[in-house]
């Protein structure tokens, strides 16, 4: 940074945050040959990153063959099970699939963990990593348009620039922000995950999920776990702990007029899931915004020497069933070194030679995915999923297995006096069902 | 259920956190309350209720207190403070939570 001309660059390629998003753009740029520098808030990577901890790991393979085998995962996800939870009862549908164990499909993962490992491979294909630095602001010089063009960071007294700055900050996307790229998300589609580990015997964990080896479970949770706040709650088998939340959408939580912990609190608590953490002692105990909104919430991903990747840019899908953002970030890694490579290469890095991100991003199955599920969170914001259909499907199977000396009744219409009980109207039963069917 | 065999310990917010390994900085907080602001648009309550850490908290006469040293990093109540009534960025470079799991 001493001897050179102004403006200058420093580096090809500034990427900030060692998360999935930004360990895997910086390691595609810098096997292209690029001067990539990856600037790391934390003093170690993975130190301020945290997830429930499923990562669908086809696309990183793809960037890493075979990693499941390499990588510091915990455990292979071959048993998926969706609970709705009421007060008293639960009502699940479990699937343990042997194909979903080869190829690997979903692994779990602990960030301060694995982020390392990612990381580390980006150093290995030639980027300088900078860890301990937290970026205070975008560099920007008046650009061609309105917007001005971004030329470097700022972090404290220290100026780097770049060609290309990445921003991978993470979902409150400070950088983005500051020049207008991403909105502030409105409250009903954000969400507050909070999550404990809790440390178990190896054995234990495997007894209690049914599981064996390196197998392991993801139990996704909806209803009264939450208190029947918009959101649920997960338990997911790590190698020696398990990783319990609760994801919480904002607007409803402050409507309930509970806090946070105390919903938490209440789901460790419940008698559906207290069972399987019996005995376990919390190990770490941390939290995590969520943004929610799908489609709706991906911002503009390029400006003028700047592309936005991973949660920083609004890439996450909750389809009901699979909750989904690291695999999202990883594909919009990928995206992202392939665009900036072009506009590198062809010497425009401004925002029309950076489209290239945006097209390769589109065409990938990270936009294919969102757009598929573009309707899931106006879906998944109906009251009914936390609360009334787990009364519904509780208050049928307590009908079926139930032999109370009553006279039997064929199921169908067991069914039909358990709809009457419910609070579910058969109007909102179909236009649910309708719904749910064309969004998920 | 449950069998009466104990829980998941520890049990308390305090008492979780005291598991985490946070590195304070005790020259600046990364908190910064509008006491004003913040009453007048009622943003006050909403950061009590959502930050899973117990960051904040409310004395009798409205005033909100932020116990930064806690603070686990999500952004929450940044999300839902009314413009204006909060400045809250990440702690500077080395400082704050870190996790040893994630």
């Amino acid at each position: 940074m001493t001897e050179q001309a102004a403006g200058e660059p420093d580096f090809d390629v500034i990427v900030v945050g060692a998360g999935p998003a930004g360990s895997v753009t910086a390691t595609l740029l810098a096997r292209q040959g690029l001067s990539v520098v990856l600037v790391e808030r934390g003093d170690t990577p993975g130190a301020k990153n945290l997830s429930g901890g499923v990562l669908y790991g086809r696309v990183l393979d793809e960037v890493f063959p075979g990693f499941v085998d390499q990588a510091p995962v915990e455990r292979r996800i071959t048993r998926h099970v969706t609970t709705f939870l009421t007060a008293d009862s639960s009502v699940a549908i479990d699937y343990a699939g042997g194909p979903l164990a080869a190829p690997v499909n979903a692994v779990t993962v602990l960030r301060a963990r694995f982020d390392p490992w990612l990381a580390e491979r980006a150093e290995e294909a030639g980027a300088f990593l900078m860890p301990g630095v937290r970026v205070d602001s975008l560099l920007t010089e008046p650009g061609p348009g309105a917007s001005p063009r971004v030329v470097g960071v700022r972090a404290g007294d220290d100026e780097l620039r770049a060609r290309v700055v990445v921003a991978a900050d993470g979902v409150n996307s400070f950088l983005a922000r500051s020049i207008g790229l991403r909105p502030k998300p409105p409250e009903h589609h954000l969400a507050v995950g909070v999550k404990a580990v809790v440390g178990l015997p190896r054995r234990v964990i495997e007894d209690r999920f049914g599981v064996t080896g390196d197998e392991g479970a993801a139990h996704a949770i909806v209803g009264d776990c939450t208190l029947g706040i918009g959101g649920g709650a997960f338990l997911y088998t790590n190698t020696e702990s398990l990783s319990i939340g609760v994801v919480l959408r904002l607007d409803d939580l402050v409507r309930s007029g509970r806090t946070a912990v105390e919903v938490f609190e209440h789901c460790l608590a419940h008698p559906g899931l207290a069972p399987y953490l019996r005995d376990g002692e919390v190990l770490e105990y941390g939290s995590h915004l969520v943004a929610e909104g799908g489609l709706g919430m991906v911002g503009q991903v390029v400006g003028d020497g700047l592309v936005v990747v991973g949660e920083a840019a609004g890439l996450t899908i909750n389809s009901g069933l699979t909750v989904r953002g690291m695999d999202l970030a990883i594909g919009s890694a990928v995206a992202a070194a392939r665009g900036v490579g072009e506009a590198v290469a062809a010497g425009d890095t401004s925002a029309t030679g950076l489209a290239a991100y945006r097209r390769h991003l589109d065409e990938s199955f990270v936009m294919q995915d969102l757009r598929t599920y573009a309707k899931a969170p106006a879906f998944l914001e109906r009251g009914r999923m936390y609360g009334a259909y787990g009364e519904l499907a509780a208050g049928l199977f307590h009908d079926v297995f139930s032999l109370d000396g009553s006279p039997r009744r064929h199921l169908a219409a067991t069914a039909w006096r358990a709809v009457r009980r419910s609070p579910v109207t058969i109007g909102q039963l179909m236009s649910d069902g309708w719904a749910g069917v064309r969004a998920l | 259920m449950g069998g009466g065999a104990r829980a998941v310990n520890p049990q308390t917010t305090a008492e979780r956190l005291g598991h985490n390994r946070f590195v304070l900085d005790e020259a600046e907080s990364h908190i910064e309350i509008d006491q004003e602001v913040c009453r007048r648009t009622g943003t006050g309550k909403r950061l009590v209720a959502v930050c899973p850490a117990g960051v904040y908290s409310e004395l009798e006469d409205g005033t909100i207190l932020a116990e930064y040293a806690a603070c686990l990093e999500c952004g929450t109540c940044l999300a839902v403070a009314s413009p204006g009534a909060l400045r809250w960025h990440y702690p500077r470079g080395g400082f704050g939570v870190g996790f040893r799991e994630g």
